[in-house]
């Protein structure tokens, strides 16, 4: 027997039936039992999908509404408006499979915009229709919340009022550094700066929200908000409000002299009552020179019971170290030491203004055992000098207060020669040349734009902030510093030559470059006061060449920035609308 | 003559009655305008029984049956039994089956003398349909589903099939039974049409839903406006193979 194989024909695989509508013959392979016709006319797959819809479409900036809510510029017939128009849809067209969609053209100024969409989707078993429909959105205009604001004058809903009641603009400037760092502007649309420091407006209560919690994470602050009631609706049970968000740091700055009251000082580890501020983090270190005895400030425990400086950074006078010897005790950086020191400018006209009569050596003790040697320019306060006007101060035994409290190190010989920088800051405003038409320029960012003393001022500070840069490592490293493509124009740029800052301090002699070239620099520019305003660079030159004894070398111990920590220049990183002018800070 | 009906709301008439040469059964319903329907149709000729079976309504689905005799599941009750033995004509023999697919409805189609059968289905029972309906067994399957009961109607004249039946399946079917078959669909396209259709020999009922050309199909296929069935094959050859031949 030979086994027979079934072979079935594909003819024979086939059934046909009769459509259950209209009588046609077809496969029964759909499964509906329908034919193709019938079942479109049964089932519509774009049930459910409206068929128009409205855009919103703002007139004054021309943008369209991007649900839920943001604005975004589109081109006619574009992508992007084609899928803001989707999803106008979105919900009902996430049950069927979206196979095409594409514009039909529409003359523009009848508002209207047609979409051909095409879908697909399974109805009964295994049988999908697929079917094209248009849709019709009608373009609604109006205006968007900002160009609302903007028609109504009303552009800010918060605003951060920072404020720090000191003489100088150094804590501005290092807060400018750092809110460039971290980027904390972001969200700022404007910065105005305001007597004592600046406001910062946002468009979001939150985003202002956000740059306080960032204060409050760099500079101890007290915080005070207040919100105005603009207008609300009874009915909708909604009020508009705008919000403002107080922020006052603390007055006491890096390297301030602060004479504590003795029950706080009692409180705080029994510290001496005469201690120096040496840092101000998001707490305020501050540092008994006499003990290295150190405490922390917290915002909250300052405001209890705040404190002000004694003396403060501009009353700083320059000393030569005659000798100095560490005495033992080490903490950390510090090194307590016993050292001899003089006034660097005492040698001609002061040593008698005082009428002491003593031979102007100081023994004192410091912390700096550490970087001074013998020979060094050191700054220092010299309260046997100075009459201050301050209760605690008063209520110490005179006999205990020292001649002198020496501060940080300095170096001047550095500073004597007219060096281009080869590093530059960023500022959240646009250089200063070319931010105001009003003319009155040069201010640091937002920082001095109101011209006159306060200008000047602010140029001093910030030369000396860029010292201060130069001579901390710990504080370069908190904060960016770029490369200068054009040492020499970034200088000229940078504003100041050392001079100027020279010539903005007072003419006790105690200015940051010595005083000795001071006296030898009246000559040459003509006048008879020992500083004076004027004085050009050329003199200036002059002067060093002639006036300069022995001391020409480099200061080995000069802390020189590394090419390593300058970044690349990115200009995007500057704000690029001038309304939206930021503007310097620090904290020092 | 094809009747349209429907139980309660569904279409699935087939599950609620059942239709054989020599009696029908039909379920118990709130309202009587189902039995109605088989009333005015079979009144005076078949009777027409009320009753559950092992207490549901599904009676069409549970039982299996042709002129010889009566099929009923082993949930069945001696009460139901007994009414039913009291209701059918002598010559119907009723028979319980203990089968573990008790739905004998849906695994059993058959007419006056021949029945497919679920392939699955215990020997036994297989003798007992046999031997109480007097048929021919058949184990098959119906474009490829067990359920034979549920997707053909079958009676001495023709019978209707699933619509996915392909013409050499066709060809077999109808070489078991003996009759002229058709692929089609009731209930406006649906394939259960065991479920919506019950035919004897010279009457039909089918589901509301039963579209026109359905109704047409069923009634040349069960011959039920008095073709002939060289006539209805004849015809229905001539639109269903040569026009797409």
């Amino acid at each position: 027997m030979v086994a027979m194989d079934y072979q079935p024909d594909a003819q024979g695989q086939e059934s046909y039936i009769l459509c259950a509508d209209c009588g046609t013959v077809i496969s029964s392979a759909n499964g509906a039992g329908l034919c193709v016709g019938c079942l479109r006319n049964t089932v519509d797959i774009t049930e459910g999908i409206p068929k128009e819809a409205a855009l919103n479409f703002c007139r004054g900036c021309e943008r369209f509404l991007s649900p839920p809510n943001s604005w975004v510029t589109v081109q006619p017939e574009s992508r992007e408006l084609l899928a803001i128009c989707l999803k106008k849809i979105a919900r009902p067209l996430m049950k069927v499979r979206l196979i095409d969609a594409s514009f039909i053209w529409t003359e523009p100024h009848s508002r209207r915009i047609k979409i051909k969409i095409t879908i697909q989707k399974e109805v009964l078993a295994h049988t999908v229709l697929q079917q094209t429909f248009e849709l019709l959105l009608v373009v609604h205009t109006g205006q968007c919340p900002a160009c609302t604001r903007l028609a109504a004058k009303n552009t800010w809903k918060a605003s951060v009022q920072v404020r720090q009641k000191v003489t100088h603009k150094r804590t501005f400037l290092w807060l400018e550094q750092l809110i460039l760092k971290h980027n904390a502007h972001k969200d700022t649309i404007s910065i105005t700066e305001k007597r004592d420091g600046l406001d910062f407006f946002y468009t979001e209560r939150n985003m202002a929200i956000k740059m306080v919690e960032f204060l409050t994470g760099v500079v101890p602050i007290r915080i005070k908000a207040s919100e105005q009631l603009i207008s609300s609706d009874t009915h909708s049970n909604t009020s508009n409000y705008k919000f403002t968000y107080s922020v006052e740091i603390v007055p006491v700055c890096k390297d301030d002299l602060v004479c504590l009251p003795k029950a706080q000082a009692k409180s705080w580890g029994n510290i001496s009552q005469l201690v120096l501020c040496s840092r101000v983090g998001n707490t305020i270190h501050l540092l008994d020179p006499m003990t290295l005895q150190q405490t922390d400030v917290t915002a909250p425990v300052y405001w209890r019971n705040p404190f002000e400086s004694l003396t403060t950074v501009a009353d700083l006078v320059e000393f030569v170290v005659l000798d100095i010897e560490p005495s033992g005790p080490v903490r950390g950086k510090y090194v307590l030491a016993d050292a001899q020191v003089t006034r660097a400018s005492s040698s001609g006209n002061n040593t008698d203004d005082d009428g002491m009569g003593d031979d102007g050596i100081y023994h004192t003790r410091t912390h700096l055992g550490g970087i001074l040697q013998p020979g060094d320019t050191v700054l220092g306060y010299h309260l046997t000098n100075t009459n201050f006007n301050h209760d605690s101060f008063e209520a110490l035994d005179q006999g205990r207060i020292p001649d002198v409290i020496l501060v940080k190190k300095t170096y001047p010989n550095r500073r004597r020669k007219s060096r281009p920088r080869n590093w530059k800051l960023k500022s959240i405003a646009k250089e200063a040349e070319d931010v105001q038409e009003g003319g009155n320029t040069v201010g640091r960012g937002a920082l001095g734009r109101r011209g006159g003393v306060d200008q000047k001022n602010v140029e001093r500070d910030y030369e000396l902030f860029l010292r201060d840069l130069e001579e901390d490592k710990e504080m370069r490293a908190a904060i960016n510093l770029y490369k200068a493509e054009d040492p020499t124009a970034a200088n000229a740029a940078g504003g100041v030559a050392d001079e100027d800052v020279g010539m903005g301090e007072k003419k006790s002699g105690s200015g940051l470059k010595g005083g000795k070239r001071r006296v030898t620099i009246a000559p040459t520019s003509g006048t008879a006061g020992g500083m004076d305003v004027d004085e050009d660079m050329g003199g200036e030159e002059h002067t060093q060449t002639e006036g300069s004894e022995a001391d020409d070398e480099e200061e080995e111990d000069f802390p020189e920035i590394d090419m390593d920590e300058l970044l690349e220049q990115f200009d995007e990183m500057d704000m690029d609308d001038g309304g939206a002018g930021m503007e310097g800070s620090q904290v020092v | 003559m094809a009747t349209r009906a429907q139980f309660e709301n569904s279409t699935d008439i087939g599950v609620f009655a059942k239709l054989t040469n020599a009696y029908c059964l039909t379920a118990l319903a709130s309202s009587t305008n189902f039995y109605s329907v088989f009333e005015a149709e079979l009144a005076d000729v078949i009777p027409i029984v009320h009753t559950t079976i092992g207490g549901t309504r599904i009676v069409g689905r549970l039982t299996a049956g042709n002129r010889h005799g009566l099929l009923v599941p082993s949930s069945t009750t001696d009460q139901e039994l007994q009414h039913l033995r009291n209701a059918l004509p002598p010559s119907v023999a009723i028979q319980r089956v203990e089968e573990r697919l008790s739905a004998l409805g849906n695994v059993i189609a058959c007419n006056d003398y021949v029945a497919l059968v679920h392939p699955d289905i215990d020997r036994e029972t297989e003798e007992i349909i046999a031997d109480t309906l007097k048929v021919e067994v058949f184990r098959q399957t119906v474009a490829s589903n067990v359920l034979v009961g549920s997707y053909c109607a079958l009676s001495n004249q023709g019978g209707l099939v699933h619509p996915k039946t392909s013409r050499s399946e066709l060809d077999e079917l109808s070489s078991l039974l003996q009759v002229p078959l058709v692929a089609g669909t009731v209930n406006r396209g649906s394939e259960v049409i065991g479920a919506g259709l019950v035919v004897n020999d010279w009457c039909a009922f089918t589901g509301l839903d039963t579209t026109a050309t359905e109704v047409s199909v069923i009634e040349a296929t069960f011959r039920l406006q008095g073709q002939t069935s060289a006539a209805v094959i004849n015809e229905m050859r001539d639109s269903l193979i040569d026009s797409y031949a």
